[in-house]
């Protein structure tokens, strides 16, 4: 009898809120737990921020419902990306995503593109800085390349076929140094090889490396954007971030910036990606993100909406450029 | 003695009337989540990372949302051996080296005391571990840097061949259940050209198999089908349930105070490099069976064989916050996770976090022996409970088990998927069993297979393909050569038998 009540008053609520959405009364709104999934393990740089995220909405009480962060990091991402691609129409899934969002189907050929999804908002651009150990003789990235092309030097990074390695094919491509990439599970890993000399380069992201680098073990030679970082706070006793020239002031042309994006799954609708992208607007607004983002030394380029998916498909161009030029297309089909 | 001091104020910031009960919360709440399977220390702490948000806005708020998280850590520790020791049932990798004589000893009806040395060495180890890096940080936190590619190989090459050398069962079994282990790791990713290995095209396989579905079917189910052919009874039914046992049991253990202190240094050795509690349990449970007098009881319900891989166990579970506090790499999943806090509470792990953060750093570790003592005094005062629950008809008990494996397999990754693997992983385990064949190193394989793997090739990588990259340090050279002498010690320890009866 118990359960009967409670179905009927289920349904009755059902009718009034569809009744509230037909005459358009309130905006679409989450109806359950919000799901945010992310493509890669936990601790890693995506994993970080959408628990961020989710804190800052928490906290806020930004969204009535809850919000749980799943990560979903098998196949390098592909299960993720396949998690969400099959929920059709769900609005309550969303995800964040890296450069594994077009290296993972070109490198594996699993099924999936981002065209698969609803692009919502890009929340900032991660930036890639080439590092050596502090002990290494090479001040600047010139001293460093005609050191790199004369022995193999070996670089450390995140992953195979990913956004360290294409930066590694790019920087060999841009200039006459070769290196031995060996892949590593985490960039807190990559960043204690190079602190211990068993590498000799990396392009961690900032704070990957940032603890190192405070404690006088690593040295930035470059950054891989267009323009300096903006952070001109201290960060060690005589640098800041904006102290890091380009790569290209240094006479190495290659620029690299990975995406931290949102999407959700495919079929939803214009309303509920608009919620979406308000909810990730307040999140901005707040001070907690504003600190993440110069902890981190983001780049803070933010898009949404139609500018967002040409960006995007800009930027698969590129990918798929730079991973036939390395290789590192599968041919498993 | 700077070190003094500087904990003795860490104790009077983490010993607020709030924090202590931050702690036994944590701590309860950290023995629920390794009893259920599936769950697990990682999970947990991942659910709960988001509360602590708020908590580390407060003045003072950081120490105590550290505390709280590594308590609920602690207390998965602690509960992951509870079902190892009741159920045959590991919740946690490094579970596993306890459930070898821990699951016969409850059997024999002695699961109190089995509980009690196990929750007793996991505090000592925790103890000495935590005595280790409060004095020793700053002699032994650049150690990890030594490691590279191929000193983690040797690494876990050592525990492999430990395994193979040391295990009572005929090595070419031990050899073939692990190789089996090693193609089941191998499903997934390729860890180094990153494309997709034996997957079949399904969905379900790219991440690969994860050691708690297999360890939950091989080991549980398993368990199960076996006890049903057997006469659907548990054999530990007569379990004293006073609370007597702890301390009966407490005399018995000074007794095997070197084996504790040997499984403490490999424990804490292998925390700091960071190599993980797993590869230190199953080592330190081989040499505990090597130097025993009682070598042949082990496997057949040993106190010693349960002291041994907890005490190792929980010194490296410790001892890898070092690394992760002062270098940024985590030494296990759950560890991870509290790094990820530690970012976004706004701390920056890295060698200056000692130098800035002292009241974080100090308040944290002295919550460890805190944290530790409240999860003793927690987990003691329920062996009797605990023990109880092997008093319950198997006919009841069965049923449950079977479902909570069931749950904890599907929430895992929840897919349903696995909850079939389990079932799969659960008839393999009966095999297994009826046919002899240890399970221990096919798990094994699957924890550290695609680790193994992936700093062997790594390490192909930097020689260029030379094997000689193994000895090219007295550190590397030295643990490779003890790797294969254990691996071929069953043949010398023949020949020298041999000699000394003909001879």
């Amino acid at each position: 009898m118990h359960f009967c009540t409670r179905d009927l008053l289920n349904g009755l609520l059902g009718l009034f809120f569809s009744a509230v959405l037909a005459c358009n009364a309130f905006a679409w709104e989450p109806t359950k737990t919000v799901e945010f999934v992310v493509p890669a393990g936990t601790g890693g740089g995506a994993d970080q921020m959408a628990r961020v995220i989710q804190s800052i909405i928490a906290k806020n009480n930004l969204m009535k419902q809850s919000m749980v962060v799943v990560n979903k990091a098998g196949g390098a991402g592909a299960e993720g990306f396949l998690d969400v691609k099959g929920a059709n129409g769900d609005p309550h899934k969303i995800i964040i995503t890296l450069s594994n969002l077009f290296t993972t189907p070109l490198a594996t050929g699993v099924p999936f593109n981002w065209r698969d999804l609803t692009p919502v908002q890009m929340m900032a651009l991660d930036q890639f800085v080439l590092w050596v150990n502090a002990g290494k003789p090479y001040k600047t990235t010139k001293e460093f390349l005609a050191a790199a092309q004369a022995g193999k030097f070996k670089m450390a990074g995140t992953g195979s076929k990913q956004e360290d390695q294409i930066i590694t094919v790019g920087i060999e491509k841009s200039s006459s140094a070769k290196f031995i990439y060996i892949p590593f599970r985490g960039g807190g890993d990559v960043a204690v090889q190079l602190v211990g000399n068993h590498a000799d380069a990396t392009v961690n992201n900032p704070i990957e490396a940032v603890a190192h680098w405070r404690g006088g073990k690593l040295r930035p030679l470059c950054v891989f954007d267009s323009k300096r970082m903006p952070y001109k706070e201290k960060v060690t006793d005589t640098q800041s971030w904006a102290d890091i020239p380009t790569c290209k002031e240094q006479g190495l042309d290659f620029e690299y910036l990975m995406l931290r994006g949102i999407f959700m799954a495919p079929g939803v609708s214009a309303e509920q990606v608009k919620y979406y992208v308000d909810l990730m607007a307040k999140v901005r607004e707040t001070k907690e993100w504003k600190e993440f983002i110069e902890k981190g030394a983001f780049n803070t380029t933010t898009l949404s909406g139609k500018e967002f998916a040409d960006w995007v498909a800009k930027e698969e161009a590129r990918h798929i450029v730079l991973m036939k030029s390395a290789g590192f297309i599968s041919t498993a089909k | 003695m700077d070190e003094l001091q500087s904990l003795v104020h860490g104790f009077g910031v983490a010993l607020s009337l709030q924090n202590i009960g931050l702690m036994f919360v944590g701590v309860i709440l950290g023995v629920i989540i390794g009893v259920l399977p599936g769950l697990g220390g990682a999970n947990g702490v991942a659910i709960l990372l988001p509360l602590t948000f708020s908590m580390a806005q407060l003045p003072g708020g950081t120490t105590s949302a550290i505390i709280l998280l590594s308590c609920i850590y602690w207390g998965a520790l602690f509960g992951g051996a509870i079902t190892s020791v009741l159920f045959n049932i590991p919740g946690e990798p490094w579970s596993v080296a306890t459930t070898f004589d821990g699951y016969p000893l409850a059997q024999q009806g002695r699961a109190g005391a089995a509980l009690t040395a196990a929750f007793t060495s996991s505090f000592v180890g925790a103890l000495i571990a935590t005595i280790v890096i409060t004095f020793l940080s700053p002699l032994v936190a650049g150690f990890a840097l030594e490691f590279g590619p191929p000193e983690f190989f040797s690494v876990y090459l050592l525990t492999f061949c430990a395994f193979v050398g040391m295990s009572k069962e005929p090595p070419f079994k031990t050899i073939a259940a692990m190789m089996l282990g090693f193609a089941l790791a191998a499903v997934g990713t390729d860890p180094v050209n990153g494309a997709l290995r034996l997957t079949f095209g399904s969905v379900h396989l790219l991440s690969g198999f994860d050691f708690l579905i297999a360890v939950i079917g091989l080991f549980g189910i398993g368990e199960i089908l076996l006890t049903m052919e057997e006469g659907l009874a548990f054999k530990g039914a007569s379990a004293k349930i006073n609370l007597r046992v702890v301390l009966e049991t407490w005399r018995e253990l000074p007794r095997y105070w070197a084996t504790s202190m040997r499984s403490a240094i490999v424990g804490c050795f292998m925390g700091i490099v960071p190599g993980g509690a797993t590869p230190a349990s199953f080592m330190a449970y081989g040499v505990a069976q090597r130097f025993s007098r009682h070598r042949a009881r082990f496997g057949q319900g040993e106190v010693e064989g349960v002291v041994a891989p907890e005490t190792a166990a929980h010194a490296a579970g410790t001892s890898a916050l070092l690394p992760m506090l002062t270098l940024g790499v985590p030494g296990s999943p759950t560890a991870a996770v509290l790094l990820g806090g530690l970012l976004i509470w706004g701390l920056q792990p890295g060698p200056l976090l000692f130098v800035e953060q002292k009241d974080f750093v100090w308040g944290l570790f002295a919550s460890i022996y805190l944290g530790n003592i409240a999860g003793l005094i927690v987990v003691l005062t329920c062996v009797p409970l605990f023990a109880a629950i092997l008093r319950i008809p198997f006919a009841v008990i069965a049923p449950i088990i079977m479902v909570v494996c069931a749950i904890g397999a599907y929430t895992v990754k929840t897919n349903l998927f696995d909850v079939w693997m389990m079932l799969v992983f659960g008839v393999i385990g009966y095999v297994f069993k009826k046919l002899n064949y240890p399970l221990a190193p096919l798990v094994l394989a699957i924890v550290l297979g695609d680790r193994a793997e992936a700093s062997f090739r790594q390490s192909m990588l930097i020689s260029q393909g030379d094997l000689s990259v193994f000895f090219a340090n007295g550190l590397v050279g030295s643990m490779t050569g003890l790797a294969l002498l254990l691996l071929i010690w069953p043949v010398i320890s023949g020949v020298l038998n041999r000699r000394a009866t003909s001879g």
